[in-house]
């Protein structure tokens, strides 16, 4: 399920569009990562703050969200581009990639939620691809 | 059984009674068929499902997504027993439409996505966590009877 050229022009452009929110969208989808889905702490079981709307949720949202714009960047070449990526969340890292699905979908409610007329099916389905393809690419080196 | 705090009970009833069915139903389906285009499977008597423009205008997935979500509805009230409330259905999903379960899975996400649109910044963390709680409870249901 690779992007066509249209979609990766689709991806490109949302983005784009969306990125002068980006940080909020960073730090209301990690909020959400570990409200609705509470397994997700036992990564962030180091943080002193484990409140949704706390500064170290919100700041590694914004972290997070850098790494996904960085993947729009390298978007021709995702498994090269996001080489550093892998190697860290392989090795050092070592979340389960199924919370990749699970952050994927919560990028998404947000997206929807703030972007509500713009985040159109068609929209929605080249996002969810390429959110898929970099969490492919980011567990290139687990094993 | 499962258990349900107050603020999920108050959360689901408010989130179904403020719900426009006419409006949400169509567009969660229209979605997933966008979304998840293997769906499609399901309805090929539907007409046209050439590209989007032609799912989301098309009348009978129109009146489809209506009649799946006001399947929620029986849910929304008996909460206490969803997996009973459900077994026809599952049954029926089951054995008569040949439905992997998986897809009650794919519709909920894009349900979810919709209601997020809707409400806005009202769909909050926690208000998500409750819904997708229901959803997951619902999906799990007509899961059940499959064998």
């Amino acid at each position: 399920m690779s992007l066509s050229a249209k979609e990766k022009v689709i991806v490109k452009d949302f983005f784009a569009k969306v990125s002068s929110r980006s940080d909020e969208i960073g730090a209301e989808a990690l909020a959400r990562l570990i409200v609705v889905y509470p397994q997700t702490k036992s990564y962030f079981a180091h943080w002193k703050d484990l409140s949704p709307n706390g500064a170290p949720v919100r700041k590694h949202g914004i972290t997070v969200m850098g790494g996904v714009y960085e993947a729009v960047s390298k978007i021709d070449d995702l498994a090269g581009g996001l080489l550093t990526l892998s190697e860290l969340h392989a090795f050092v890292l070592r979340v389960d990639p199924v919370n990749f699905k699970i952050l994927s979908h919560c990028i998404m409610v947000v997206l929807s939620m703030l972007f509500a007329e713009e985040f159109t099916p068609q929209i929605h389905v080249a996002v969810d691809k390429f959110l898929a393809l970099v969490a492919l690419a980011l567990a290139e080196k687990y094993r | 059984m499962v258990q349900w705090t107050d603020f999920e009970r108050a959360t689901i009833q408010s989130v179904f009674e403020k719900m426009d069915y006419d409006d949400v139903g169509p567009a969660a389906l229209s979605r997933c068929l966008v979304v998840y285009p293997w769906t499609q499977r399901y309805f090929g008597n539907f007409g046209n499902l050439y590209n989007a423009a032609a799912i989301q205008g098309n009348p009978m997935v129109a009146a489809h997504g209506k009649t799946v979500l006001h399947g929620l509805d029986r849910a929304v009230k008996n909460m206490d027993d969803i997996k009973a409330t459900y077994a026809e259905l599952s049954v029926l999903h089951s054995e008569k439409l040949h439905v992997d379960p998986d897809n009650f899975r794919l519709l909920a996400d894009c349900l979810t996505i919709v209601v997020a649109a809707r409400m806005g910044a009202a769909f909050t963390a926690d208000v998500q966590g409750a819904f997708q709680k229901f959803l997951a409870v619902v999906v799990s249901s007509l899961g059940k009877q499959y064998h």
